[in-house]
């Protein structure tokens, strides 16, 4: 399993690596231009520009209330934006549709875990419902890698709230969708979680992926290029 | 995909078992409340028996709707459903299906057993059975609108019956009719028919109306 991981990912670098060079530099393959948002009467942002080209770690800072969270669900299409428009490869995300959101992995900061599954239940469910069914012995290879170890078959409500969150986090280990975008996912988590996560987003973005993380922590990645971008108030 | 997120549904639907017993409980005791109080009075309870049982459907599934997405709402699930990658209608039916499965089909199944209380013939409590078979779809498929509509407000409740009751009103006349019709003695098939072409009209129109429903309550 571990082999047949690790080809799966030199050949995503190599589709990154033939994007970067078929157009004799660097193609963004996220842009965003002039967004803005409008939540009840304020405006959190307007103006926003950014582009993204594959391999790129964001790191999206802020003040509460400044809007990260309503710009992550603006990226994945969950929310409307007031002005401006997201494209992906050249097309808008409002017209691809289900073909972009199957290049996303979105985490928000609720778990999206049902507290009445076992961990098991809940990883392969959802990743089924995503168009990824794994088998149990797969599964159960990932909530070990993620520390859960003999805590599969425990209802979620059982867990603590970081041990959820983990079952969250493990659908990052089998999705293969380019963007990331992450919610707090740090909160909760121990430093190994923290590590562990640190780990998945390095392998993500040195196989062409991208990952917008609103965070406040420090992840200091060693692969990949690094941005911030600071919303402010 | 479709079978996944059924199977998902039951699922929790068994592990809340309490949730789905107390809506079967509610039918049973309001539709057997009326004899009791009426007394043997074995003409009147054959008249009243249609109706009846069928505003006790229509009230038991009111108490099922609000969970039908509030749960998923809650804990983050449905913000993911609504995130994977296929139309967001197939995940509204899908879901509606397995409320129907888990609120409705109970129901369906034991409306002969508590319609015997209203001194219903053989025949009778078997288009009893049909048009309740035929009409409780309708009810999930109408209530995933308010349902969707309704979500995350407060008092949402009350709302989702307002919205919804009224909608319920042409199912209600042509299930109750049916039955009617086979307590007097005439043939129900007509009325059968039009409930039948409800609820493909219903089909057609409220996945739709639910997916758009369900985006805008997420945003």
């Amino acid at each position: 399993m571990a082999a047949s991981e690790r080809s799966r990912r030199t050949a995503r670098e190599d589709i990154a690596d033939s994007r970067y060079n078929s157009a004799g530099g660097r193609i963004d393959i996220l842009e965003v231009s002039k967004l803005g948002c409008v939540r009840g009467d304020r405006r959190l942002f307007s103006g926003l520009d950014l582009s993204v080209s594959p391999g790129t770690y964001i790191q999206l800072t802020g003040p509460n209330g400044s809007g990260k969270t309503s710009l992550l669900r603006i990226l994945c299409g969950l929310l409307a934006p007031a002005e401006g428009e997201i494209k992906w490869n050249g097309g808008n995300i409002r017209s691809l549709g289900e073909e972009y959101v199957a290049d996303v992995t979105y985490l928000g900061h609720r778990h999206g875990v049902k507290e009445e599954l076992s961990a098991l239940e809940n990883l392969r469910i959802t990743n089924a419902l995503n168009g990824v069914e794994i088998s149990k012995e797969r599964a159960l290879a990932v909530l070990k890698e993620m520390g859960l170890a003999g805590r599969e078959s425990l209802p979620a409500r059982l867990l603590s709230e970081g041990q959820r969150r983990r079952v969250g986090l493990a659908r990052l280990l089998v999705c293969n969708t380019k963007l990331w975008l992450l919610d707090e996912v740090l909160t909760s988590l121990d430093k190994g979680a923290v590590a562990l996560v640190r780990s998945l987003i390095e392998n993500h973005l040195s196989g062409g992926g991208i990952a917008i993380v609103a965070t406040h922590q420090e992840l200091e990645l060693s692969a990949g290029h690094t941005k911030r971008l600071e919303l402010t108030t | 995909m479709l079978r996944w997120l059924v199977w998902r549904d039951l699922m929790l639907a068994w592990r809340r078992r309490a949730d789905m017993l107390s809506t079967v409980f509610f039918f049973v005791i309001v539709v057997s409340l009326f004899p009791l109080g009426i007394g043997p009075e074995t003409q009147l309870l054959r008249t009243i028996a249609p109706g009846v049982v069928w505003v006790a459907a229509l009230l038991a599934s009111m108490l099922s709707l609000g969970r039908m997405f509030a749960n998923d709402y809650h804990d983050g699930t449905l913000e993911q459903l609504l995130l994977t990658p296929q139309p967001l209608f197939l995940v509204v039916l899908g879901k509606t299906l397995a409320h129907w499965i888990v609120a409705e089909v109970p129901l369906v199944l034991i409306a002969p057993l508590v319609g015997v209380q209203f001194d219903l013939s053989g025949e009778t409590l078997r288009i009893l059975f049909v048009s309740l078979l035929l009409g409780t779809p309708v009810l999930s498929l109408i209530g995933s609108v308010g349902a969707a509509l309704t979500l995350g407000l407060r008092g949402g409740g009350v709302l989702i019956s307002i919205l919804v009751l009224p909608l319920y009103i042409p199912a209600l006349i042509f299930g109750a009719g049916a039955v009617e019709a086979s307590i007097m003695g005439t043939t129900p098939t007509p009325h059968i028919y039009l409930l039948g072409a409800f609820a493909i009209v219903s089909l057609l129109f409220s996945p739709w109306a639910a997916a758009a429903a369900l985006r805008i309550s997420l945003e």
